[in-house]
């Protein structure tokens, strides 16, 4: 099977491991993964900030970029959530546009929901010896409605011991652009997040977004918390043989 | 108009501040979020009523006209006096006449979001009135001389010993914080006052258009005696709060009390068919239906019509972690949470509001539990876009989007972007973390660390590694 990857330019830039670990993961399942060059980010800074013209020309972008694509996997969820709501959105008073904006919607799959149930895997054999719990982000539950998939690859570690976390559903205070402009908001919120953390005792926070986990993992060094951030590709990396 | 006397960062920050509401709202809004939820579940398959009264709610928007005529003559048939107030000042200027001609002097009211939108208590007490509120929840904020903080639950930021102190001044001895205590005081206070009323003032939850009636959801008893002990009774309601017919009320209490408070239906919903009837027992001499648009009538046939469907259940302010932690009053308006943050800048404009709709991080909870799907977050989305488009956007930040949108439509530039993004950054970064950034970054880094970008990103690696 062929996948392109969109890495996202939060993992791009940030988190290149994670990258790495999802393109490792595929290829021990037997993917051919590519990576179209021509892509950038998603656009959805702009259009969550209103700006809808400029996120319409990275949208385009993308949209051009993995044209010729049989499927596309992405380590984000948000990111998916962008292509999957809004992309078609952003396109409607433009038919041919918005159908090339469907077709991209169409054939993207956010990580795990790709592991799952497209290539009908839950183990993949990783082995990591700790304790974690699991950050549900807002655009895998209610943008995807991605809620058990990660759950399920991540139970099938061997070693880890998953923690329930409290308050599960609620954000991280990350939301973008939010993050920055009312810090003190998002402050509070981050910091009920970490307190829920720390009640788990986990000793890594698990998720299936890098802007969560750059929120939260900024937070927690921050004030000094010494947990770890993982994405849930590098956790199935580990010591994964197929 | 705006309630403000200072601006939203510092509505914000006193909010941010204020130790009784980090305890107060969080603990309210648990209590009935999970109180919602358990509701819901109950009805096993609560999409499918969301999917209905949304539907409902629609069609009831879209032929809005035609039901209002029919609410208006079957009102009239009855015998009630029917005003339509264009703005709020119209709704006062009726309202005020009425207690004119009636020579009253004192009026008692049940709980209505719309008269505090209309600032009605205020206006009243200019010309002399006795105003008192009867919902338990509005008495206190009105003693307190506050706004409320919540669509159902207006003192939601006090907490019971705040209470005591409030009634104990009535009073003129000290109360104990007991919530028995403190209700049967209120209760005591209160009755005298429904005697003594000249005029009561409900607001309406939903309007039947069918028989022209007026519906009142309430778990006190105070909406029941203020529309029937006064000899003259005045039901203010929002032009939208309309269902065709008895049929699709019984739907919309259901959502509404579950969503609300998560009861299966409120202690009282009463129906109120006009004044007193020849052969009555009891109810008011006369009865006035006053429908106000304020602004909603230009909502219609926008892409925020949808907002015209809520029923004000304050679900969305239940589940948002924006709300959480600022309440209801750092928000500015007489509605608050998401639904405020879309409510405010369509009724009264940008200039006073422009802040709400970035007030959110558009987590989403807000748009699923709403029991009539708006579509809250997009609605803020939408507003935002709105803002850019009228230059409410600071200069920077639109220079800085354009820079987005260029660097992201040219893949080479974004390319160097990426590479140079870990030497430029990294300039101001120490083992690999940024911890005071300028600029838009410095909103980021006031209370959290930005890690610096790799030096060798995904992109360098693949083409690295892959040799492509």
């Amino acid at each position: 099977m062929k996948v392109d990857l969109f890495i996202t330019c939060l993992a791009d830039a940030f988190y290149p491991q994670v990258g790495m670990s999802v393109v490792n993961v595929l290829e021990r399942l037997g993917v051919d993964v590519g990576f179209p060059k021509e892509q950038t980010c998603c656009g959805q800074p702009a259009y969550n900030s209103g700006y809808q013209k400029d996120a319409m020309k990275a949208a385009k972008q993308v949209i051009l970029a993995f044209e010729n694509s049989e499927t596309v996997v992405t380590p984000s969820g948000s990111c998916a959530a962008m292509i999957h709501h809004y992309y078609p959105k952003l396109f409607k008073g433009d038919p041919i546009w918005r159908d090339k904006a469907q077709s991209l919607a169409d054939k993207t799959y956010e990580f795990s929901d790709f592991l799952v149930n497209v290539l009908k895997v839950e183990n993949v054999n990783a082995k990591l010896e700790s304790i974690a719990t699991y950050h549900h982000s807002c655009h895998m539950i209610r943008g995807l409605e991605i809620r058990e998939e990660p759950s399920t690859l991540l139970s099938h570690v061997e070693g880890l011991t998953m923690k329930e976390l409290p308050y599960c559903n609620d954000c991280c205070g990350f939301g973008g652009t939010f993050a920055a402009k009312m810090s003190d908001i998002s402050e509070r919120m981050v910091d009920e997040k970490i307190n829920n953390i720390i009640s788990t005792e986990a000793k890594i926070l698990i998720g299936s977004d890098l802007g969560c986990l750059m929120n939260i993992g900024g937070r927690m060094r921050r004030t000094g918390q010494d947990i770890e951030i993982m994405h849930v590709a590098e956790v199935l990396e580990k010591g994964g043989k197929i | 108009m705006t309630l403000n006397s200072i601006d939203f960062d510092q509505r914000v920050d006193k909010a941010l501040a204020d130790p009784i509401l980090k305890q107060a709202v969080p603990f309210a809004q648990d209590k009935l979020r999970n109180g919602r939820n358990t509701a819901a579940d109950q009805l096993g398959n609560i999409e499918e009523w969301r999917e209905l009264a949304a539907e409902i709610r629609k069609h009831t928007i879209d032929n809005l006209d035609s039901y209002l005529e029919e609410l208006v003559t079957n009102v009239r048939k009855s015998g009630g006096f029917v005003h339509f107030a264009e703005k709020d000042s119209d709704a006062v200027d009726i309202i005020k006449k009425i207690a004119k001609d009636k020579e009253a002097k004192t009026i008692i009211k049940s709980k209505s979001m719309v008269t505090e939108e209309i600032h009605l208590n205020k206006h009243l007490e200019a010309e002399g009135l006795k105003v008192v509120e009867s919902d338990l929840g509005e008495y206190i904020i009105q003693l307190a001389n506050e706004t409320p903080s919540h669509l159902i639950a207006p003192a939601i930021h006090k907490t019971r010993q705040q209470v005591s102190a409030l009634f104990s001044e009535v009073a003129g001895r000290k109360l104990s914080d007991e919530t028995t205590e403190l209700c049967a005081f209120a209760r005591e206070t209160l009755r005298e006052e429904f005697l003594q009323a000249d005029i009561g003032i409900s607001g309406c939850n939903f309007a039947v258009a069918e028989s022209g009636s007026v519906v009142l959801v309430s778990n006190e008893g105070n909406a029941r005696l203020t529309t029937t002990l006064p000899k003259v009774h005045i039901a203010v309601m929002g032009l939208e709060r309309i269902v065709p017919t008895w049929n699709e009320l019984d739907i919309m209490i259901s959502m509404l009390t579950r969503s609300a408070t998560g009861q299966k239906i409120s202690v009282y919903v009463t129906g109120i068919n006009s004044a007193r009837q020849s052969g009555d027992l009891d109810g008011p001499e006369e009865f006035h239906l006053v429908i106000l648009d304020n602004g909603r009538s230009n909502i219609l046939g926008t892409a925020y019509q949808e907002a015209l469907n809520c029923i004000r259940c304050g679900a969305c302010l239940n589940v948002c972690p924006v709300y959480r932690h600022v309440g209801g009053h750092a928000y500015g308006g007489v509605y608050s949470g998401p639904i405020g943050a879309v409510l405010m800048p369509l009724l009264e404009g940008y200039d006073d509001w422009k802040e709400l709709p970035h007030a959110s991080s558009l987590c989403g909870a807000c748009t699923e539990v709403c029991p009539v799907k708006i579509p809250l977050h997009d609605l803020l989305i939408e507003h935002r876009k709105d803002e850019v488009d009228q230059g409410y956007a600071p200069l920077p930040e639109k220079m800085a989007f354009k820079g987005f949108g260029y660097i992201n439509s040219h893949p080479a530039l974004y390319d160097k972007t990426v590479k140079l993004s870990s030497t430029g950054l990294g300039v101001l970064a120490k083992d690999g973390y940024i911890t005071k950034g300028p600029g838009m970054l410095g909103g980021w880094t006031d209370i959290r660390d930005l890690p610096q970008p790799k030096k060798q990103s995904f992109r360098e690696w693949w083409a690295k590694e892959r040799k492509e």
